[in-house]
């Protein structure tokens, strides 16, 4: 096939070359940490709502035993015990995550015999003899997640592709961030394991082709993962160009299809699927081997660690272990940095646990992070010039030059119309700015601001309906109040007139009087006693009235 | 153990203001040796009191709205504007002049508006803009180039014209005779009474325009060009502006032979190419999206032909820049690029 074998790719606008530095954690093998004393598992790894917990304090678990599941319906994956314990604790631990916040977490002690127990993982060894059903619930009982960084449920977004079919699946291998290097490594030492993987993938999705996308700056990944390939003629490995931020999922389906997908929607709508690498490999584990999601592989690099390298570790183990493993920390160590310089963010302390979509530990000095010669750290901020340094960097073809100069205004109508929520904070607008403006910075602050408005706002038409509602109540008591009064009015004379029409005593007095009347008046004269006789029915009508 | 918390990207950037100013700079080298071969030492003044007067306004006012000053004198920016500002002067202009424009610029147009980044206007061009409108006579009394050795005042002698004026030395008719209209001027003259190959084969004339200004325009083109090679500057203004004016020009020629300038005479004369690469690509007063950097420059471009063949100023490029930098907010909302996804607008 022409188009898969083709050498030069699409690009995408923008993009920039930070220096790499992913060498220096590429030098020795994988490795694995031996069992920590203690894992720290937080119920929420995964995009959706948190797991509902399975177990309580004291509990004895085996490896590989869900310690916490999605109720039906909620979007997110089961979390298991990466190795056999007592649960310690259950409580509140800072878990990593940009908001520094702290969320519910099971303590396990490990016991240190890692014992599989009644959880014993049965492979699959012949794909074909089993359904596409039975291959995706495997894949949601193990807890699958994307190990890329946003950790989407992977059951659910093959659950959806599965049914309807796709046209390409895309696997991710870029890796464009700086320092990070756990799926280059993962590519080198376990290329078989990752096409077994890809095998799962191809059988549930059917799709035409599959592109693996992987930067050219991995040469014996590259070489690696072709050669584990060669038996599929649909697998197409691509070295695409290495160009930050390729590994982004609409930038690189850019790069390698030239299709764009729909600002706001996913992949799916083009008739495609992303997937990382690192899921591929632990999709084998789930669905040949059975095992859920209880490790992964992590880079712990940067000048702040004395032996940078990759290690493969359990979920929950703390970031001091892995440390430890990595030879200790230099004096250099100034910033702990979950993920890349680009995209990643900063823990407080090393206490905080490996999660599934922990992907790098970059321990660093504020000078090593900056390219060689930078002035950055020792330059203030300066103006906007509007350059347009910014816009020619971004991958999404935004104006980020504009974006700052109406988020300083907090203008955000107009930040809205310049689409701030298609912007992927990749940084590449700070990497370029020579006024070393935090612009990333800004725009996260617009978003969360015009996040805020959007709840204030809906805050407020619920207000809105509820006063509305209550106006609307208030004037239809006061009209069915005024209509039961009517009524009652009514119902009370119309008593009081039938009263009147029904008393033998006033009718007897009446007569009586009339008839004294009559006698006086027949006395005076007659004419005057008939009128009198008339006057009374008048009367009665006025009172029915 | 602990560490300090801090936000992504951590990757800062290696340029920085200073060094995006100091390339401007660098890149006016080429016409300012020539413009002082051909103009002697009153370039070379107006230049060196432009900057000192425009580094003293910019650190009063950085001073009077509380600014750090070492910081923002040594963005550069102030020095680029006097510079620009200088070379828009005729040679030999009274120092007063030189205050009274760079008070506009600098004081006015920049820091009255907020500052570096926040002047919606060129602040140079308005400088210019108020000397040409002020003081038309000191504004367009330039010197013979040098044709020959000798014609042009030495350094003691331009400076003495400079701080004291030129009664001391010549008397008016002297001076009349040392002077003359530039040739975007003379030439509007006289193609009233004749044809355009007719006047271009005068002394006065090399072989596109006037006979020194095709050189400093050269020289302009050229630092342009480096400007454009080290991506400083964005091509679409300065080829869109340059295209249009000859467009405008070719066509207006076809329509009526030899009684207009050409468009080689109107590219290589006047403040065009100076224009073209170094005021209307001013990051902070042009347009700043593709669509709009092109709209941008083809409009200067046109309003540069219509000021000089129908307007009354000698050149139109500081009020073609001007009138585009009011349309900028415009231009730039109506012509934002189509986001990475985002559905092709229908044409």
């Amino acid at each position: 096939m022409s188009l898969l074998t083709k050498s030069s790719f699409w690009t995408f606008h923008g993009g920039v070359h930070p220096e790499c530095h992913k060498a220096m954690s590429t030098q020795r093998a994988i490795q694995t940490l031996p069992l920590p004393k203690q894992l720290i598992i937080p119920v929420q790894q995964h995009i959706g709502s948190p797991a509902e917990l399975l177990v309580t304090v004291g509990d004895t678990v085996f490896k590989g035993q869900p310690i916490a599941t999605m109720a039906s319906q909620q979007l997110g994956a089961t979390i298991h015990a990466p190795s056999s314990g007592t649960i310690e604790a259950i409580k509140k631990h800072n878990i990593p995550h940009p908001s520094a916040l702290d969320g519910l977490c099971v303590v396990l002690r490990l016991d240190g015999d890692d014992d599989w127990g009644d959880y014993q993982p049965i492979a699959y060894a012949d794909l074909d003899q089993y359904t596409n059903k039975q291959l995706l619930a495997r894949i949601e009982t193990a807890g699958l997640v994307g190990l890329g960084g946003a950790a989407f449920p992977s059951f659910v977004k093959l659950k959806n592709s599965s049914k309807k079919g796709i046209e390409t699946l895309i696997i991710n291998a870029a890796e464009c961030e700086p320092y990070i290097s756990c799926d280059d490594m993962l590519m080198r030492e376990r290329a078989d394991e990752i096409v077994k993987g890809l095998q799962v993938l191809l059988r549930l999705l059917q799709p035409t082709r599959c592109l693996i996308g992987i930067e050219d700056n991995k040469p014996e990944a590259i070489v690696a993962i072709k050669k584990a390939t060669t038996p599929f003629d649909n697998v197409a490995v691509c070295a695409i160009p290495t160009l930050y931020p390729s590994g982004g999922e609409k930038q690189l389906i850019k790069i390698l299809t030239n299709k764009e997908v729909p600002d706001g929607g996913i992949p799916f709508d083009i008739g495609m699927l992303c997937h990382n690498i690192a899921t591929v490999y632990s999709l084998y584990n789930a669905v040949i081997k059975g095992e859920p999601l209880l490790s992964r592989v992590v880079t712990v690099t940067g000048d702040g660690v004395k032996q940078p390298q990759n290690i493969e570790t359990l979920i929950g183990t703390p970031v001091s272990d892995l440390i430890k493993q990595a030879g200790g920390y230099t004096e250099k160590a100034q910033r702990l940095i979950m993920g890349g310089p680009m995209m990643g963010f900063t823990l407080p302390h090393d206490a905080i646990p490996v999660v599934k979509a922990s992907n790098c530990f970059l321990i660093a000095s504020v000078s090593a992070l900056q390219q060689t010669k930078s002035p950055h750290a020792l330059q203030a901020q300066m103006p906007c010039i509007r350059c347009g340094k910014c816009m020619v960097a971004c991958p999404v073809n935004l104006l980020p030059q504009q974006l700052y100069w109406h988020t300083q205004a907090k203008d955000f109508e107009k930040v809205v119309a310049h689409h701030l929520s298609s912007c992927i904070e990749c940084g590449c607008c700070d990497f370029v700015c020579p006024s070393h403006i935090p612009l990333v910075s800004y725009f996260r602050f617009a978003k969360s601001e015009l996040r805020s408005q959007q709840l204030t706002l809906e805050k407020a038409n619920i207000s809105r309906e509820r006063h509305e509602f209550q106006e609307f109540r208030r004037q239809r008591e006061k009209e069915e109040r005024a209509e039961k009064r009517l009524k009652h009015k009514a119902a009370l004379q119309r008593k009081k007139a039938s009263a009147k029409g029904k008393n033998p005593k006033a009718d007897a007095i009446k007569a009586a009087m009339v008839r004294a009347n009559a006698k006086k008046v027949a006395r005076a004269a007659e004419a005057k006693a008939n009128s009198v006789i008339k006057k009374n029915p008048q009367d009665e009508a006025k009172g029915e009235s | 153990m602990q560490f300090k918390t801090d936000s992504s990207p951590f990757v800062g950037s290696v340029s920085h203001l200073g060094g995006v100013m100091r390339q401007v700079l660098y890149a006016l080298i080429p016409a300012i040796i020539v413009m002082s071969y051909f103009y002697g030492w009153g370039i070379l003044i107006n230049i060196i009191l432009a900057m000192i007067i425009a580094v003293s306004f910019e650190a009063v006012s950085l001073w009077l709205r509380q600014r750090p000053i070492k910081a923002f004198l040594s963005d550069y920016s102030a020095i680029v504007t006097a510079v620009l500002f200088a070379l828009t002067l005729p040679p030999l202009v009274p120092w007063w002049i030189l205050m009274v424009g760079l008070f506009f610029a600098i004081v006015i147009a920049k820091h009255l508006y907020g500052g570096l980044g926040y002047n919606p206007f060129n602040p140079a061009m308005v400088g210019f803009a108020v000397l040409i409108v002020s003081f038309p006579l000191e504004m367009s009394q330039w010197l013979h180039p040098r044709w020959e050795e000798g014609n042009l005042p030495n350094l003691w002698e331009s400076l003495q014209i400079v701080f004291k004026g030129t009664h001391e030395l010549y008397s008016q008719d002297q001076w009349d005779s040392m002077t003359m209209a530039t040739p975007l001027d003379d030439m509007k003259t006289e193609l009233r009474s004749h044809y355009f190959s007719e006047i271009i084969i005068t002394d006065s004339y090399g072989w596109v325009s006037g006979r020194a200004w095709e050189w400093v325009s050269i020289a302009y083109l050229c630092g342009g060009l480096w400007l454009l090679y080290q991506k400083i500057i964005p091509w679409r203004i300065p080829v869109a502006l340059l295209s249009a004016l000859t467009c405008i020009a070719l066509i207006v020629n076809l329509w009526e032979p030899d009684q207009h300038q050409t468009s080689l005479f109107y590219l290589f004369s006047g403040a065009t190419m100076l224009g073209a690469f170094f005021i209307a690509t001013d990051p902070v007063s042009a347009a700043t999206t593709p669509r709009g950097q092109l709209i941008y420059g083809a409009c200067i471009g046109f309003f540069i032909y219509i000021i000089r063949t129908w307007g009354n100023y000698p050149d139109a490029v500081a009020f073609s820049v001007l009138i585009m930098n009011m349309s900028v907010p415009m231009i730039d909302y109506f012509t934002q690029p189509r986001v990475l996804g985002a559905k092709r607008e229908k044409s």
